[in-house]
């Protein structure tokens, strides 16, 4: 599974269950998000024990975007069988201010940062 | 007769030694069109603003703050414009712009776009819950709200990340600037410490 434009990339790992996303994500409403949505639904419907959302290259994401991605996380808030962790990157500072989000939306969410 | 509403942190602008300015005419193209200009326009002002913030390669320190500088002006004026595109009013010739202010302790981003007067009620009454509200735990709570509701096509973050997150001082000034048919413009400010 992979999407790939000249902004973005986003690939999935099956062996480690990590969705790894590239670039710069700024698409305009759900609508834009949806094919993203739909790949990280694939994701979760193959059950894995622990899922991966490295973040480490993502330079920059919108609102939409961390909108999108919150809805994944308390998605798999309701998965009790479900870990997941969120990769992300010291050097990148919209993620030291954002990311902690995602642990207050899913308390047992594990942060990594780099 | 220009009648003029603020709400929040708004203050009237004064001469500023550095500021640019970029303005957009939005009948010209096509919204889907004109979107990536948002984060173009955003990055740019973020890299033409580092020049003010030097980093030296022996002081790590200066290094970080020129990133978070650069990252946090992008992010807003990403998100100042893509608000600005989505509630600009289509029937009206008025021009978006954005504009960015260095002040010796911080920044200030404002950007102007009419406002359908049929919406003003309504985004001023998200105001007002804006300014009464503890923004970070509003934002939790528009995250799940957001998560249970399947047909929300606005997020409603752009504003709450940027009180949350970056922990920035917003106001609001609304003019009624031409009757019959009558035009509404909003300017949103941001201020930034940095």
């Amino acid at each position: 599974m992979e999407i790939k434009t000249e902004d973005y990339g986003i690939c999935y790992d099956p062996a480690t269950a990590t969705v790894s996303f590239v670039g710069s994500l700024r698409l305009s409403g759900p609508e834009e998000y949806a094919p993203i949505v739909q790949l990280l639904g694939e994701v979760a419907d193959v059950e894995p024990a622990k899922i991966t959302l490295n973040l480490r290259q993502l330079e920059f994401l919108n609102s939409s975007g961390i909108n999108m991605l919150s809805k994944f996380i308390i998605e798999m808030r309701k998965k009790a069988g479900i870990k997941m962790t969120v990769q992300g990157s010291q050097s990148i500072a919209w993620q030291g201010k954002s990311l902690k989000n995602f642990q207050r939306l899913m308390p047992a969410l594990q942060l990594e940062f780099l | 007769m220009d009648m003029i509403q603020t709400f929040g942190d708004f203050i009237e602008p004064t001469p500023s030694q550095e500021y640019l300015i970029i303005g957009f005419s939005p009948s010209s193209i096509p919204l889907k069109q004109r979107w990536r200009n948002n984060g173009l326009s955003a990055d740019f002002l973020a890299d033409y603003l580092t020049t003010f913030f030097p980093g030296n390669e022996d002081d790590p320190s200066t290094i970080d703050r020129q990133a978070e500088i650069k990252s946090a002006v992008s992010y807003i004026a990403n998100e100042l414009l893509e608000n600005a595109m989505k509630f600009n009013d289509e029937t009206s010739e008025y021009p978006i712009d954005i504009k960015l202010q260095l002040k010796s302790d911080g920044l200030i981003f404002s950007v102007a776009n009419s406002i359908s007067p049929l919406a003003v009620d309504q985004f001023q009454g998200y105001i007002r819950q804006l300014l009464a509200s503890e923004p970070s735990e509003l934002y939790i709570e528009q995250l799940e709200k957001n998560a249970a509701d399947e047909s929300s096509t606005g997020s409603g973050l752009g504003l709450l990340t940027m009180l949350s997150d970056y922990t920035a001082k917003m106001g609001w000034k609304f003019q009624t600037v031409q009757q019959d048919p009558e035009v509404i413009t909003v300017t949103t400010m941001v201020q930034l410490r940095v």
